[in-house]
This record gives structure tokens, sequence and C-alpha cells, in this order.
């Protein structure tokens, strides 16, 4: 995969005819009806960029910013034009041209992509500081003394939407191996991602649970590092390619009959580190071979026939609406696995939710670089949730989990959102009575 | 712009772009665009191969807006060139270097639904399928269905007299407007046509700005006839080994009397690149497909559909296969809709054709359509409207490749004159626009174009609306 849009093989940009059937399904075209906030638009200003007709200029930086990523278009393009791609190399070249120059902006990319997010252990205690300011009375403390007044604006306007941090992480939820009751039919990798880690560790827990109860042994290295998914969209894709190897170096997909993920974001990116790697001579084969083995734990569930839970998830009846997230179902074109895992619930009545592949305006760090968008996008989606009457909300990525949940609230609703594998579990455990 | 051809002069005069503060005061500072990142997007439509970075871009919302801009730009000598959502297929919306474009996807609103006299009155940027959306739950129909339906705007449709797949039994745009208002070259506002079924008042001025490709005046309004919702609907496939056996298929459809609503084609290629896409169930192991479609009374739909199965078998049909669900039917069609964009899998650039020829000539055209593609050396995927005698045929090439553009060109050409000698038009849906620019007196002959070029004289003295459209 190229670095810049001018060393980018032509022929991606190309695959674009521009005939418009993207524009329909993209929300920021939707919101403006202006041709440079539309996917179409934007592959031609990224053509001109490798054509040399423009400039990689601050209004391109904005424009690639604006873009959700969601990949609507990808799935509407009857050409099949890669945008995910186009995406990633777009942001690539602006980094790469400091099209958007400014201290600070360099300082928090500099801690969060370079420091932070490709360490570990590192965003484990950064988790840990958030979860005692947040537990401790210190939060409410600092925002009743007005002392977050004090922070510079971009963490300001962050630090009422940090999420709760998990009481206790992963690797204190899962052990390295486990193994089912009765004979292990298939052997797995779990990957645990970094949000999924940090804020909804049950839903990693609830994973493993759901894997076993279906015959598969579960590995889940207790330290993982972060897939590479946050840099890749933010335009370092060598800091992504870093990642990748180390993920290659800890679960050798040779071992494995599946490498699962169960956020819809993370498996977007993970099941293409064949394309990311493919100029690196040591690690492209086994990259390659990565991305057969990399399977969204839904896409798995419904491929090695899932056991139909024999209780309950709630004891009352429950209607139940699932929102996609738009990387599980545009990124990997997995739309119809979910709805047939929600369906196999007893005691659970399945509504469709209208524009449910529409994004919900979370979309990585866009609530933060985008607010207003993404606050627009949120009131849409909870506006459809509540014309489903829907009591549960699945959701099976933790951004869109929590936008969501975020978004309800806002609203008023009380509706329960929680990750498909979260409901599966639940059914599961019931049936011990 | 690596192998894109310029289109028109390439001196950017500053006019339009020194208007953007007398625009802005007409429909607001955030509905003009000057800046190149906003400029870039609005150099095409949806050809191949053509681009231009226009000088400015605005969006009026009202007719009113539309009449002040039209004055304004045309005091100054500034070429207007009319948009709705940029989906055309001849280059008829793709703008001049010194131009203003004059964008309507912000008239959006549907301004009357009339159930009584069963219309619809709409404004210009009003996307098509909405509109049929909005008369559906009335039981009735918006019948013409251009491929890109879902975003093209109906003015578009208007100003391009837009097709569709159920053109055959429902006819085109043209047969469903009823009035419209129309911007005229000095900024006055003009309406033609009534919500009367029967208006003999004068000349049919309506029709005349109806395809006239922006060329003539700034449609902002529309008044739409509607038909009762068809009861039953059926959607059947015909799979062929050969292709002249679909085309005498839909020859003898037509020969027994019969008016289906779809008889669409697609040959090999076009099948292929459509299912890779849309994943339908389409055959890819066939040489044609036929995709047949007949509504109306349950009855009557059981009836016509048992006949043509029937007779594409008689006319060698390998197999004949029924949608089983609305569903189904309905991806069917939206998958053939895709079929031009689902060709750009295959090769870089999609160079499409819209020849039509009278239907009884359609095996013939078929037949040359293929051997000239070889005697070129070119990749063809040829789909159409088979029922309208409206073909398709969609070079496959690459734009960087002079050589291969060439012989494109050349291919095109003979595909143009064998069309002209069997009695058929360079154009079926698509307009003129300056994809087909170069074949229209070659199709009308001398007389005939001159009296064109006077009524474009008459109406747009200044020649300033859409400039270098269908001609120079």
């Amino acid at each position: 995969m190229a670095d810049t849009l001018q060393t980018l093989d032509y022929a991606v940009l190309q695959q674009c005819m521009h005939c418009g059937m993207c524009l329909p399904t993209c929300p920021t075209y939707d919101a403006t009806k202006h041709e440079r906030n539309s996917p179409r638009g934007r592959i031609a200003l990224m053509r001109a960029i490798a054509d040399g007709d423009l400039a990689v200029s601050q209004a391109f930086a904005d424009e690639m910013s604006y873009c959700l990523g969601c990949l609507a278009c990808q799935t509407a393009c009857p050409a099949g034009v890669n945008y995910a791609e186009l995406f990633e190399t777009a942001r690539s070249t602006i980094e790469r041209a400091d099209a958007q120059p400014g201290a600070a902006r360099s300082f928090w990319r500099w801690l969060t992509l370079r420091l932070i997010f490709t360490r570990p252990r590192l965003l484990r205690a950064a988790g840990r500081g958030l979860r005692l300011y947040q537990r401790t009375g210190l939060q409410t403390f600092a925002r009743r003394t007005r002392l977050t007044a004090l922070l510079p604006p971009a963490v300001r306007r962050v630090e009422p939407q940090a999420p709760p941090i998990a009481g206790a992480f992963s690797n204190r939820l899962i052990a390295a191996h486990e193994t089912p009751t009765g004979e292990a039919r298939y052997r797995v990798a779990l990957l645990t991602g970094c949000i999924q880690d940090l804020v909804f560790s049950d839903v990693n827990r609830d994973t493993a649970d759901v894997l076993l109860a279906n015959g598969c042994a579960v590995d889940t290295p207790p330290v993982q590092p972060c897939c590479g998914s946050l840099h890749a969209h933010n335009g370092e894709l060598d800091l992504a390619r870093g990642l990748a190897r180390r993920m290659i170096d800890l679960l050798p997909p040779d071992r494995y009959d599946a490498i699962i993920s169960n956020a819809g974001g993370c498996g977007s990116h993970l099941r293409h580190y064949g394309s990311l790697l493919a100029d690196d001579p040591v690690y492209r084969d086994r990259a390659r071979l990565w991305d057969t083995k990399l399977r969204d734990v839904q896409e798995w569930l419904a491929s090695i026939g899932p056991r139909a839970p024999k209780a309950a998830p709630f004891d009352e009846p429950v209607t139940l609406t699932y929102h996609e997230s738009c990387h599980l179902v545009h990124g990997q074109k997995i739309s119809r696995q979910p709805r047939e895992l929600l369906r196999l619930l007893p005691g659970v009545s399945f509504v469709e939710l209208p524009e449910s592949s529409w994004c919900c305006g979370s979309a990585g760090v866009y609530a933060i670089t985008q607010p207003d968008q993404a606050e627009a996008l949120m009131r849409r989606k909870t506006a459809n949730i509540g014309s489903t009457g829907a009591t549960v909300v699945a959701t099976a990525n933790p951004g869109c989990q929590l936008q969501i949940i975020r978004g309800l609230r806002e609203a008023g609703g009380s509706a329960l959102v929680l990750h498909p594998m979260s409901l599966l579990a639940r059914a599961y455990r019931n049936e011990r009575g | 712009m690596q192998g894109a051809p310029l289109v028109g002069p390439s001196i950017v005069m500053s006019s339009a772009l020194s208007l953007a503060p007398l625009l802005a005061g007409i429909v607001g500072e955030s509905n003009v665009l000057t800046a190149a990142e906003d400029l870039v997007p609005y150099g095409f439509d949806g050809t191949a191969a053509l681009r231009q970075r226009p000088a400015a871009v605005i969006f009026p919302t009202t007719t009113q807006q539309v009449a002040e801009c039209v004055r304004l730009a045309i005091q100054a000598s500034v070429p207007i060139v009319t948009r709705g959502s940029g989906t055309g297929l001849s280059g008829g919306s793709v703008p001049r270097a010194d131009s203003l474009v004059l964008c309507l996807a912000r008239m959006n609103a549907i301004l009357d639904l009339d159930l009584e006299n069963l219309t619809l009155r709409a404004q210009a940027g009003v996307v098509t399928q909405t509109i049929d959306q909005t008369v559906a739950p009335h039981g009735l129909l918006y019948p013409p269905d251009p491929g890109s339906m879902r975003i093209s705007t109906i003015g578009g449709n208007v100003a391009e007299n837009s097709g569709g797949l159920r053109g055959l039994k429902y006819g085109v745009t043209r047969d469903y407007v009823m009035a419209i208002e129309t911007v005229l070259a000095d900024g006055r506002i003009a309406r033609f046509g009534s919500a009367c079924v029967k208006d003999v008042a004068g000349y049919s001025l309506k029709d005349l700005f109806i395809g006239s490709e922006g060329t003539l005046g700034v449609i902002t309004e529309v008044l739409l006839k509607l038909v009762p919702r068809p009861a039953a609907r059926q959607t059947m496939l015909a799979l062929y080994d050969d292709i002249e056996a679909a085309a005498s298929t839909v020859s003898a459809i037509i020969a027994a009397r019969i008016i289906p609503c779809t008889l669409e084609f697609l040959d090999h290629m076009t099948a292929l690149c459509v299912e890779d896409y849309a994943h339908v169930g389409l055959p890819t192991d066939c040489a044609a497909v036929l995709l047949m479609e007949t509504d109306g009374h349950p009855a009557a739909v059981a009836d016509e559909a048992a006949k043509m199965a029937a007779i594409a078998r008689e006319h060698g049909a390998r197999e004949v296969r029924t949608a089983k669900d609305e569903a189904e039917a309905l991806g069917l069609a939206a998958a053939r809709r895709n079929a031009f964009s689902a060709l750009a899998r295959r090769r870089p650039t999609t160079i499409l054709e819209d020849v039509t020829v009278p239907r009884n000539k359609l095996a013939a055209m078929v037949t040359f359509i293929a051997e000239t593609a070889e005697a070129h050396h070119l990749e063809v995927g040829t789909f159409g409207h088979m029922g309208d005698g409206n073909l398709h045929p969609t070079f496959l090439t690459d734009e960087r490749d002079g050589d291969a553009m060439a012989r494109v060109h050349h291919a095109l050409d003979a595909i143009v004159t064998r069309t002209l000698e069997l009695g058929g038009t360079i154009t079926g849906e698509h307009g003129v626009g300056l994809a087909k620019k170069p074949w229209l007196r070659q199709q009308m002959g001398d007389d005939s174009f001159e009296v064109m070029r006077q009524v474009k004289h008459a109406l747009d003295p200044n020649g300033l609306l859409n400039p270098g459209k269908m001609f120079d």
C-alpha cells in the first residue's frame, strides 16, 4: 500500500467513473449537497492531487477530516472502488505534507498515536488513571470547581465524553487458554482490542463464553498490541505496519482455525494486513495467511453453525433492534450473520431499524474532530431507534455502543445497548438456571 | 490531467468569479463556491473522460433567485451551466472553464401532490426516486426510472428527457410532464403546459424545453402526471447461448402484440460484472440474458408471462427462470440499473453508447457491434433496453492509452453510421451533450440541423445557456 496519493497506483483512482451512485449513501453529502463532501468529489480531489493540479492544502485536509470513513460508498459502488485504501492514503498524504500544522495537534497525535496506542501496558495504565479520576470523586470535584476549564480546548471537549473505564481489563477476566466442556472442535485466538478492553472488557469475556459454548478452544494473550486501525485511519501507515507485524508475531496465523475480532472497526482493518504489508518480504506471506484466518466473531459463529440458546437472555420478553457498525457492514460486508444470531435468542422479538447501516456519528475520533456533524448523526440514529419501540439495541462495535448509549441518554431513552455476544452469553448462562 | 480532453476554451475569464459577491447577495454567501477544492468536484458528470473546472458554483433555492442569477450572469456575458446531481451520460452538465454552474440540488421541495387529478408538482432538484416513493403509498406510480433514479434530479430528467427500464410500456419522461416553469435566457420566468389532460393552446413549447439539455432555459419546476400502480408484476430471466436468439425473442414478443413493461438485455460481459457487484443470482455462463417483466392486472400478468416464457423457449432460450418474490424481482431490476457502472470493474475507462434502432433491426445491430469491437481490438460489454431498440454498447478501455482511445472513436463512428443506415438514432435516452455532438448533423441532415440552431438562437441569442452542448 502506497503512502501518498502521488505514489499510489493510478488505477485505484481511475476506478471511480463518477457515476454518482455513492451520493445518496454518503452522510456528509446528504447534509450539505456539496460534491466536495461526497465520495466521488473527494476522489476527484485526490486525483487532482495525484495529477499535480491541486496542492495538498488545509482545505483538502479539512475535507478528509470531514469524511467519516464509514465506507457506505464502498458498498454502494458498482464499479468496485477501494475507498478504504484511498481514504487512508489521502490521510497519510496529508500527514506527510504537514498540511495541518499546529504544535498542540502535533503533541496530541504524538501522545496518543505514537506513544499510548503503541504500548498496551501504557494504555492500560492510562486507563487505570482515568478510572481513578472517574471513580474517586475527582471528576465531580474538577467539574464542580471548574478546574476542567484549565484544560486545553481539545481535551476540555473530550473530557465529558470520556467513557467510563471498566473495573477490570480483559486479562483479569479471561485466562490465556480456555477450553470448552466437551471436545474442542476449533482452536481460535481472541483479540481484545483497545477501547473494548478498557471500557467493555465484559464484552470480551462474553465473546469468549460464546465461543466456548460453541466448541472453540480460546487463546487470549493477556497483553495485546493495538491492531493499528486507529493509526492507519489517521494517516500513520508506518506505525500501522509495525503494529501489524507485532500482532502477527504474537498470534502466528498457522496455529489457529480463526483469529477472532469482536469490534467492527478493528476487524475491518485487521483483515487487510495482506495489502498493508504487501511490500514487506519477511511478513508478506504470513500477512496474507492472517487475512484468510481473521474472522469477525459473528461471521465465524454463523459459518460453524451456532448453537441456539435454550434460555432467554432476559426474564421478560423484549423487543430488540440492531444497529450496524459501518466497518462491519460496509468494511467487512457482514450484515446477515448478526441478525441470524440475534434471531436465535428466545424471548426476543427482532425489529429492523430504519437506516440501520447509516453511520451513528461515532466513527473513531470523529465526535472529537467534527462534533457538530457527529451530533447530528447521533440524533438521527436515536430518533430511528425510538421509532422501533425497541428496549434493547444490539451493536457490534465499541465506538457505536458508546455513541448510542450517550445518544439515548441525552434523548431521555432507556433502551439497553449491548453487543450481540453479550446477549448470547446471557442466554447461555441462563440455561444453567 | 492525464489524457482528459479539455472542454471548450480553457481560458479562465475572471467575470464569473468577479460576480461572486453579487451572486452571494442573491443566494447567500454559503451558497456560492469559488475555492479550487470546491470546484474540482463540479468539473464532471457521469460521463467518462470529460473534465473541466468551472469558475464558480451557486445553489439557488427559489425560481426567483434563479431568475436573478441568470439576469446577472447574462449581463456580464458569463456562460451558465445548469446541473442537478451530475449523473448525466452525455456530458450535458460538464462545465466550461469560464462558466457559472447553477446547481439546483437544493431546490428539492415537493410542492403539491394532487390525489384528485393524479399529479405532482415539484421543484427541479427533487430526486427522481423520492417522487415515486412519495406517491407509492397512495397506490400511484411515477413510471420513468432511469438507471440513476436514486440520485438523479427530476429537473435533469426533464432536461435530458430520460428514459429507463419501463420505457417500452410506459414511455419516457416526456410522457409524464404536464407543465414546466423555466427561466429564460433573459431572466424572464415562463410557464408552459397546464394541469389539463387536454391543452392545445398555442405551440407546445413545453415539449421544446423537454430534452433541451439546458440550452434553452433553466427548468425550475415541473408538474408531473401519475398513473395507478399496477396490482401485480412478474419478473423472469431468459438465458441464451447466442445473442441473436435473445434479440429475435424480443422482436417476436413485440410482434405477438405483447407489451411487457421491461425487456432488458445483458450480454455475457455485462452479466458477469453486474453479478460480481450485486450477487443477485444472474447467470454468468451464458452469452445473453433477457430480463423480462410484465405488470398490470394479475390475470393479464399471468397470461403474458406464460406467453413470453413460451416465446423465449421457441426462440432458443436455454432456460427461463421466474423471480420467486418481489424482493428478488426488485433486486434484479436494481442490479440491472447499475450495469454501466458495474462494467467499470473491468477497466479504468468505460465509454458508453446509446444507439437506438427500430426493433426489427436489433439482431443486425447487436451482431454489428460485436464484429466492430473485434475488428478494432476492443473489449465491449453490451446491454440495453431491447424492447425499445435502445442499446448501450460500452467500450472498456483506458483513457490514458491514446491508441486505444483512437480505436474507440473509430468503432463509435462505425456504429453510429450503421445505426443511421438502419433508420436509428445516435441517442435514445442520454442526450447529445458533448459526447454525441459530432454526429448530430449526420443524423439530422443540414436543413433540420439548421432549424435546431435557429431555435437555439431565437431563445438564447447570446449563446450563454450551456454553450457548446448539442452543437457549437
